[in-house]
């Protein structure tokens, strides 16, 4: 059992959604990184997704672009990741690291998995690795004893949705809408519609994710969903503060007005 | 997914799961089609009513002269309608887009010549297109730019990355994921996710079964080599597919050795790069030590891709095909040789395997018959290559 795996228990427990938060390795800068994770733990988030920065993010929109170009120009490499990861782990919360597939074939698959277990990180979230690509994979995470997490989409049909989620650990991600990562002022009603699909073939929890960014979405999220994911909102507040503290401020409170939101939706 | 979708350890569908549903769609539409007469006979009713084929073969004599005096063959697919070989897949993929009841394609394109292709098909079939561009790739192609647009096509530039072909896929596939449901990607090379490698190939083997036939009827026998050159790797699987089962017959694809391969500054993903995933597929990649991809360089927008097709990758691993790279300069060399020996001016791209075929020509000697694809025509390239030769414009 994961950390993760815990905090999942922990807040269905307190019949609740979960508060995860997506921040890319060496963004805004590799100390600015791991300020933010601080100050996002601080603010009550459940789990921190750390992001392999890459160099194609065909699944991103403009904002995690941005944070992704700025990370990559100032060098970091898979050590930043897995140093990021450790310091989100030291803060007490559940981190994982959310990754396109080709950084982790390039590092060595089995190295990756154990690398994530060495770091205390729980599992990896793969958006653009499909299950049939999947052996190598879950071959290595169920040998480090991780969460393989895999995306669902609202297009994902219910005979796939039972194959993707029998293969995922930790959580299911539900992916909001057709679409990149983004803010969007209001969450697409296929959400829901999603989310009653998974639990019809799977006993996991269910975070959803894409295009959250206000207490009033994650409320309304929270009430049908085990988790609720939230990365653009705070790379944007990031990339318009007039200064780093400014920004950390700036997620900090956002963070807290969020955990309040997953608290109040049932 | 079925093992149709790989070639040895490459190829397979490295893509967001949002994507499945349409991938699944899309490889049934083709195989259903591919065993349907009714589509088959219309595919090659607009082939020949509308694309010109079959493409011509042109005996280059006086370039051969050059080449250690073999014989050089030119399968003419510059004379294709729209000026280059892509529009074989792009009538495929767009009668596909019908039956599968999408109103609306999206492509990408480097070198412009996919972009007029699709917006040339979208024309004609009366459906929506929007074609993705590196910015970059608008300066150097503006006139082709221009074409889309008469064409009905919006043409989007890419202002992410290296703002070339590369980036212009990743900004195709972000549409894709949010539109997928009325919108066909028409992906221009043997790339992507499964089933496009096989799809794209499928539609363009007509090349290589033409030059076959007309080679057989021409000279008698089986060419000794065929060269193309490869960007993604369209037009050369498109020419090697027919062979692949005549051993005797090497297959030789050039990619863009840019300033040189050994200077980083380069296109060539087979000859300087390593295997890894890139745009949905595993095959060879341009990439760092961390799994980053490399920016690639080439005079050619067409060529200028870090990426390639899986079955290229796969062919090169079991030896069945040899991949050199061919640098700018030597490319350059190639095109105005053409033009001032054959009155034939050739798309940059194509130049490359014409550079190739010159020292190929001299390894095999004056005994060999070669056969090249010229994948395009240079018309687009005019700028480019007054520029690069110094005539004022
Ligand atoms: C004339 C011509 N040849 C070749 C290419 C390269 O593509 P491929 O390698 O898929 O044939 C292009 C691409 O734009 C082209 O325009």
């Amino acid at each position: 059992m994961t950390q993760l795996d815990a905090v999942m228990a922990k807040v269905r427990a307190e019949n609740r959604a979960a508060l995860i938060a997506y921040i890319p390795a060496g963004f805004p800068s590799q100390q600015g990184c791991a300020k933010a994770i601080q100050a996002l733990a601080d603010a009550g988030v459940d789990a921190i997704e750390i992001g392999f920065p890459y160099s194609d993010p065909v699944m991103d929109g403009p904002i995690i672009q941005e944070a992704a170009e700025i990370s990559l120009k100032g060098g970091t490499n898979a050590a930043d990741v897995f140093a990021a990861l450790k310091v989100a782990t030291d803060t007490g919360v559940a981190a994982v690291v959310m990754t396109y597939w080709n950084p982790i074939e390039r590092y060595g698959v089995d190295q990756f998995a154990q690398s994530i277990a060495d770091n205390g990180g729980s599992g990896v979230i793969t958006p653009d690795l499909t299950i049939e690509e999947s052996d190598r994979w879950l071959a290595a995470t169920n040998k480090s004893q991780i969460n393989p997490i895999y995306v669902v989409a609202p297009s994902t049909n219910d005979s796939r949705l039972a194959a993707v989620t029998s293969k995922t650990g930790g959580f299911v991600y539900a992916a909001s809408l057709m679409g990149v990562t983004g803010t969007r002022a209001t969450v697409s009603s296929d959400a829901s519609n999603l989310v009653s699909r998974v639990r019809a073939v799977t006993d996991l929890p269910i975070s959803v994710g894409l295009g959250v960014s206000t207490r009033e979405q994650a409320k309304s999220l929270a009430a049908y969903a085990d988790g609720v994911i939230v990365g653009s909102a705070f790379i944007k507040l990031l990339l318009e503060a007039e200064s780093e503290e400014k920004g950390l401020d700036a997620i900090s409170h956002l963070a807290k007005e969020l955990a309040i939101g997953v608290r109040e939706g049932r | 997914m079925s093992s149709a979708g790989r070639f040895g350890e490459y190829g397979g569908r490295f893509v967001p799961e949002a994507l499945i549903g349409a991938l699944n769609e899309l490889e049934i539409a083709h195989n259903t089609a591919q065993n349907d007469p009714l589509f088959l006979a219309e595919l090659a009713e607009l082939h020949r009513t509308y694309t010109g084929r079959p493409s011509i073969i042109t005996e280059a004599k006086r370039f051969a002269e050059y080449a250690g005096g073999a014989r050089i063959f030119l399968k003419r697919e510059d004379l294709n309608h729209t000026g280059s070989h892509k529009i074989n897949n792009v009538l495929g993929q767009a009668l596909l887009t019908k039956r599968m009841g999408k109103k609306r394609i999206i492509a990408e394109t480097g070198a412009g010549q996919h972009g007029v292709a699709s917006a040339t098909a979208a024309a004609l079939m009366g459906l929506d297109c929007v074609v993705y561009m590196g910015e970059e790739d608008t300066r150097r192609q503006a006139l082709n730019v221009a074409r889309m647009k008469l064409l009905g096509a919006e043409v989007v530039p890419v202002t992410s990355g290296s703002r070339t072909l590369k980036d212009a896929i990743n900004e195709a596939m972000r549409d894709w994921v949010t539109n997928v449901a009325d919108t066909h990607y028409l992906l221009g090379t043997v790339a992507g996710p499964h089933p496009f490698p096989t799809m794209v190939r499928d539609f363009h083997k007509i090349i290589g079964e033409e030059a076959r036939e007309q080679m057989l009827a021409l000279t008698g026998r089986l060419p000794d080599a065929i060269l193309a050159c490869v960007g993604g790797g369209s037009n050369a699987i498109g020419i090697f597919n027919a062979f692949i089962p005549d051993s005797a017959v090497r297959l030789i694809g050039l990619e863009a050795g840019g300033d040189g391969v050994e200077t980083g500054r380069h296109a060539a993903t087979i000859t300087g790069g390593t295997p890894g995933v890139l745009h949905g597929t595993r095959s060879y990649v341009l990439q760092d030590a961390n799994g980053q991809t490399v920016e690639s360089h080439s005079i050619s927008a067409g060529l200028d891709y870090p990426g390639v097709g899986p079955e290229h990758a796969y062919l090169h691993d079991i030896g069945r095909a040899e991949y050199r790279a061919i640098n700018d300069d030597a490319a350059m060399a190639a095109f105005s040789l053409l033009s001032k020996t054959e009155g034939i001016i050739p798309a940059i791209e194509t130049a490359h395997a014409l550079a190739g075929a010159l020292v190929v020509g001299r390894e095999l000697g004056p005994q060999a018959n070669l056969l090249i694809n010229l994948s395009g025509r240079g018309d687009k390239d005019v700028q480019t290559a007054a520029q690069y030769f110094g005539i004022p414009l």
